[in-house]
């Protein structure tokens, strides 16, 4: 009778990640090859729907009702700045963002440029440490913007740093540590409240021990 | 600068359709007829004000204002909200007026959108304003009209969620000492909802673990009567006290007012950072992604404007109601009478007779409808006085 609880999770190794805290929790969401390639899957026998979406789509779904639950990179969730609750650390998926940049390469002191997918997070950095920057907002292979001289330095999230060391890189300062986040949508807080709490109770134990 | 194109309109402004403006009229005056019940007095203030007064005070971020300048060079700004202006009528034009005071609006209010779709800058506000009144009683009063308004309206589904910002401060006060810095980050977790970062936060104080077992607790005070026990047993201190009793007092009038099964308890919930001081509130309905209304207790904003007044309120948000009644029934009941040049006469007369009876009614010269038969299809009833259409033939 009640309608789905929706999920809005991002695809590949995060959900496989996720399905299997949810699988530790009671909730059976894994996903057959064959069905893989669909954008809504549905589980009736749990009451679960899940929406297939782009890691930094999920907040959107979630913030605007259209999921009621969703998983987030800590990333995507410092740059949209976007009115959700943020209620789980799912510790899965751990990186960092990090500036990086040519090895013994100083700030250009006039202005210096940085090129990142990550322009909210890279300008609340460099202003915290009282520089004012340039940013040069790229959407992939950030790696490149130093190398050919396009930039001073990079904001970009990195997990072993072997991208990093490949193209002759090296990391200057660490921003933040990230991990997956579970996030649920104001109005679903309060009118899924009973089913949300204990979909959170069974994930928070799942994770380790948080209350 | 991009040239507009001529049917562009600046972002989050949006039309309001016949269809729509039929839902809204209809919910609008089911909402004002339930608080007129109630004995409010419904007023109304200018659009605009200056952004020294009205703007300064009212709870909407500067960036989120619309301002613009007068002749003199003022700075004005489209108001944002209509608790302030009535704070300021009330402080002035009003001030001698007898207490408590029942005051309601129903107008726009606008506030900028400057991210993205799906947020509309300018939006409709129907609400109440009790002033003068600071008891449990008022609250009660200013819930209770909440709740039957929504239900008048047609509005089944829908979720009243009330916390208490006095509590909140006296728990960390309680907790954390003098330590104000903590507690403003603390408050700024919670009000970000950030439940993580606010967990993670207490894991780096120096505390003892007492003290940051209760802190966590507080996450956990949500749901129905049950907080009441849970949050004494947390605090003692007679702040929290009086108002866990409070919220007590409040659940035993507002099933008085048999409104009981609306209401939810969640002291983690904070609206704003400071612009509630005790009870606050916020309603929540299915399908809707956002906020159905808000309100609650606030004591400083008319000492800003010289009255010393405690004052409570609330906001419907009318086109997210609408939204949410979801009522397709499009309200249109009009008729028509097609004439030509002889029965011209004739039609006048037979519409005035209708419209007497309380029918709308469209009176149209056949010579000018490209196509009878549709536009016979947006009429309820249809009377062709033509010569071709013989007299009365519907």
């Amino acid at each position: 009778m009640n309608k789905p609880l929706t999920i809005a999770m991002p695809k590949g190794r995060i959900y496989e990640e996720a399905a299997e805290l949810m699988r530790e929790a009671g909730y059976h969401l894994e996903v057959d090859a064959e069905e893989s390639r669909k954008l809504i899957l549905e589980f009736p026998e749990q009451n679960i729907q899940v929406m297939m979406a782009k890691p930094m789509d999920v907040v959107t779904y979630v913030e605007y009702g259209a999921a009621d639950i969703g998983i987030a990179g800590k990333d995507v969730l410092l740059e949209q700045d976007r009115d959700v609750y943020e209620v789980l650390d799912l510790k899965i998926s751990p990186c960092y963002v990090a500036v990086a940049g040519l090895p013994n390469q100083p700030l250009s002191r006039v202005a210096p440029k940085i090129a990142t997918k990550y322009p909210k997070i890279a300008s609340d950095y460099f202003r915290e440490q009282g520089e004012q920057i340039e940013i040069i907002p790229l959407n992939g292979s950030i790696e490149l913007a130093p190398i050919i001289g396009l930039t001073d330095r990079i904001v970009d999230i990195v997990s072993t740093g072997r991208t990093l060391k490949e193209n002759g890189l090296v990391e200057y300062e660490k921003i933040t540590d990230i991990t997956s986040r579970l996030i649920v949508n104001p109005v679903s807080y309060r009118l899924k409240g009973r089913e949300i709490d204990e979909m959170v109770t069974g994930l928070s134990k799942a994770v380790g021990g948080e209350d | 600068m991009v040239k507009r194109l001529m049917f562009e309109k600046p972002l989050g402004m949006r039309d309001t359709l016949p269809f729509f403006y039929n839902q809204k009229s209809k919910a609008r005056e089911q909402l004002k007829t339930s608080i007129l019940s109630f004995g409010y007095l419904f007023m109304d203030t200018p659009f605009l004000e200056y952004h020294e007064t009205v703007g300064k005070v009212s709870a909407t971020k500067e960036q989120r204002l619309f301002k613009l300048l007068d002749q003199q060079g003022h700075t004005l700004v489209l108001r944002p909200d209509m608790t302030a202006p009535i704070a300021r009528v009330a402080a002035s034009q009003l001030k001698d007026a007898e207490y408590p005071l029942r005051l309601a609006y129903d107008g726009p209010v606008f506030r900028a959108q400057q991210t993205e779709g799906g947020r509309p800058a300018q939006f409709e506000q129907v609400g109440t304003e009790l002033i003068g009144d600071h008891s449990s009683y008022g609250d009660a009063e200013v819930i209770a009209l909440l709740v039957e308004s929504l239900k008048q309206s047609g509005l089944e589904d829908f979720v009243i969620t009330i916390g208490h910002i006095g509590y909140v401060k006296a728990f960390f006060n309680e907790l954390l000492g003098e330590d104000e810095e903590t507690t403003e980050q603390l408050l700024e977790y919670l009000y970000r909802k950030n439940y993580v970062g606010y967990r993670e936060h207490i894991k780096l104080l120096t505390l003892n673990e007492e003290k940051k077992r209760a802190l966590l607790e507080l996450l956990n005070l949500r749901g129905g009567e049950n907080v009441f026990a849970d949050s004494k047993s947390l605090a003692r201190n007679q702040v929290c006290m009086q108002a866990v009793n409070e919220l007590k007092q409040l659940y035993k009038l507002l099933s008085n007012y048999g409104v009981e099964k609306y209401i939810r308890f969640d002291l983690n919930l904070i609206s704003h950072m400071n612009y509630y001081t005790g009870i606050l509130f916020e309603g929540y309905a299915p399908n809707l992604g956002a906020l159905l209304c808000n309100g609650g207790r606030y004591d400083k904003l008319l000492p800003s404007f010289q009255l010393n007044a405690s004052a409570t309120g609330f906001a419907i948000h009318l086109e997210r109601l609408v939204e949410s009644l979801n009522d397709r029934t499009n309200g249109d009941n009009r008729m028509g009478i097609i004439v030509d040049e002889d029965t011209h006469g004739q039609g006048i007369k037979r519409a005035k007779e209708l419209r007497e009876q309380g029918y709308p009614v469209l009176l149209q010269h056949i010579d000018q409808v490209p196509d009878l038969n549709e536009f016979k299809k947006q009429l309820k009833e249809f009377e062709d006085l033509t010569s071709k259409g013989g007299n009365r033939n519907e």
